[in-house]
């Protein structure tokens, strides 16, 4: 290395990259998102090959390689089956630390439904049962489900 | 599949910021190494994989403006996103088609962007996203279902990264050589529970680089080859709850298709050294059960046991692992790089005696959607 590189100062440089996007929700996203905004409801659907029952709903199966033409109308109620309390904070998060992070399985699903949980986190553990809690003002996206709260027993 | 081997492996020292190199400083740093180690010059290197990251590197196309750092700028070049095993997987598959030598390179600086922000771009943009979920989140999901379900103690998870900041003491490469007790761990500022601060692996800074040649052409290498004996990555499902996030399904399916590749019949007494993706101290025995090296619910006593010390009966992650250094995309390679250090009997204080049969892996996606599963063999 040249002798004069070693009384270089270093310089950094700041800068972001912000980036609108648009994106499709797609047609079984889009009764999923509607049914939340309407109906305060979660809905899913079945493989008819499989039965394995999806939420969010799918339009085909990933493993049976089949298109997916029932719909599944699910409670608003399930068992937790994995969850963490966030104790940091940044930006991107919907809520004030420390919140739950749930792998929720939902009344007459297959697999987990992923979102958060705000209240009680001590009562939390794996098998503990929840019930979404819906935002009064609901815009059609999956914060449409404000949070679940365990139902006390 | 024809005789393929590695020739030729380099490596940065890992550091939370490398202030004074770009990028392209770190990529032509590796490359020369690597061909050097080899024996090689320019003339010999017939193909070029460099593997980015676009958010990470906060530019589009990354690859572009590191190909002349890799030698191929007149080369036939190809990039791979996602992790560097996957790339070197890519790298083989371009030598076992025709290319008599490949040279794989992965670079990747954690210090310059924001974890949490670029990984929870990895997650659906309609469903999960907005949840705020990022890599050390959706891990902690992980971790609580492997936990509870085989009654996994955070003090095993513990030992995992006693063990593995001890053996990177012996690593002149890695970045977080400690002393640390059970205690410590558990002690540490609590992250996302389960996970805390020393069950997570560090922000890092650094590149790697192997080439990878035929029969033919192993033999103008100026190393002793390091030979390709199996190779095999799966991928699960991409939102986590389709999967059951105990059991890695694609690990064991990877797994299994490498050691038939390499007629492993019995991986536990076959191999003689693993260098696994340990993200997060849990990790590292889940990954384990996935292997098959012990059963579902047992890698919690394989730590316990002092099976996967330095000196135990089939140590893991003798370098430090991805717990002592984890430059993302470059991590898996690092896992090729030192399975080819202990193969060639270059390991140094980390050397693990006689080892003649090396299991390398890396995983892509949250909570190891992917893995690749690689068998290197000395004869």
């Amino acid at each position: 290395m040249s002798e004069w590189l070693q009384d270089v100062k270093d310089l950094t440089l700041k800068g972001q990259i912000k980036v609108p996007y648009t994106w499709s929700v797609g047609e079984v996203g889009s009764r999923f998102l509607v049914a939340l905004r309407d109906e305060k409801k979660i809905i899913g659907n079945r493989c008819n090959s499989c039965n394995t029952v999806y939420v969010p709903p799918r339009k085909n199966c990933g493993k049976c390689f089949k298109d997916i033409d029932e719909w599944a109308e699910l409670g608003s109620e399930g068992i937790v089956t994995a969850y963490t309390i966030v104790r940091y904070e940044y930006p991107l998060q919907p809520a004030k630390a420390p919140f739950a992070y749930a792998i929720i399985k939902l009344d007459g699903a297959d697999v987990g439904f992923v979102h958060i949980i705000k209240e009680d986190m001590d009562k939390l553990k794996i098998g503990v049962r929840v019930r979404a809690r819906f935002k009064e003002d609901r815009k059609g996206n999956i914060l449409d489900i404000d949070s679940f709260t365990i139902i006390k027993s | 599949m024809d005789k393929i081997a590695i020739v030729g492996a380099s490596q940065t020292k890992y550091v939370r910021r490398k202030k004074s190199e770009i990028f392209y400083d770190m990529v032509y740093e590796v490359t020369t190494k690597a061909m050097e180690d080899a024996g090689y010059t320019l003339e010999d290197i017939d193909s070029v994989i460099t593997i980015s990251n676009d958010f990470w590197d906060g530019r589009t196309i990354s690859c572009m403006a590191v190909q002349e750092a890799a030698g191929a700028h007149d080369k036939n070049v190809s990039t791979i996103e996602g992790d560097g095993a996957f790339g070197a997987f890519y790298g083989a598959m371009r030598v076992l088609s025709g290319f008599g030598t490949t040279l794989v390179v992965a670079h990747s600086k954690g210090s310059e962007g924001d974890l949490k922000v670029i990984t929870n771009a990895m997650f659906d943009p309609i469903y999960h996203r907005p949840l705020g979920l990022d890599a050390i989140s959706s891990s902690a999901l992980q971790a609580s279902v492997y936990m509870e379900r085989y009654g996994i103690t955070e003090q095993q998870c513990a030992l995992v990264s006693v063990k593995n900041h001890k053996n990177a003491k012996n690593n002149p490469y890695a970045q977080l050589p400690m002393d640390i007790t059970v205690d410590d761990v558990m002690r540490s500022k609590k992250i996302a529970d389960p996970i805390k601060l020393l069950d997570c692996s560090p922000i890092s800074d650094g590149a790697a680089a192997i080439i990878i040649a035929n029969e033919e052409r192993a033999k103008k290498a100026k190393t002793k080859p390091v030979w390709i004996k199996g190779i095999a990555h799966c991928s699960d499902a991409y939102f986590l709850g389709d999967r059951d996030l105990a059991d890695p399904v694609s690990l064991k399916d990877a797994s299994k298709k490498a050691y038939t590749m390499a007629e492993i019949k019995d991986p536990v007494s076959e191999i003689d050294v693993v260098e696994l993706y340990d993200a997060f101290s849990y990790m590292e025995p889940l990954w384990l059960e996935g292997m098959g090296i012990c059963d579902a619910g047992q890698g919690g006593q394989l730590i316990e046991k002092g099976i996967t010390v330095m000196g135990g009966k089939l140590p893991v992650n003798p370098s430090g692992g991805v717990l002592s250094a984890h430059p993302v995309l470059v991590a898996g390679l690092v896992r090729i790089i030192e399975a080819t250090l202990q193969l060639r009997g270059e390991g140094g204080a980390h050397q693990i005696k006689g080892a003649k049969t090396v299991l390398a892996h890396g995983i892509n996606g949250p909570c190891g959607q992917s893995h690749c599963v690689w068998i290197l063999g000395s004869e």
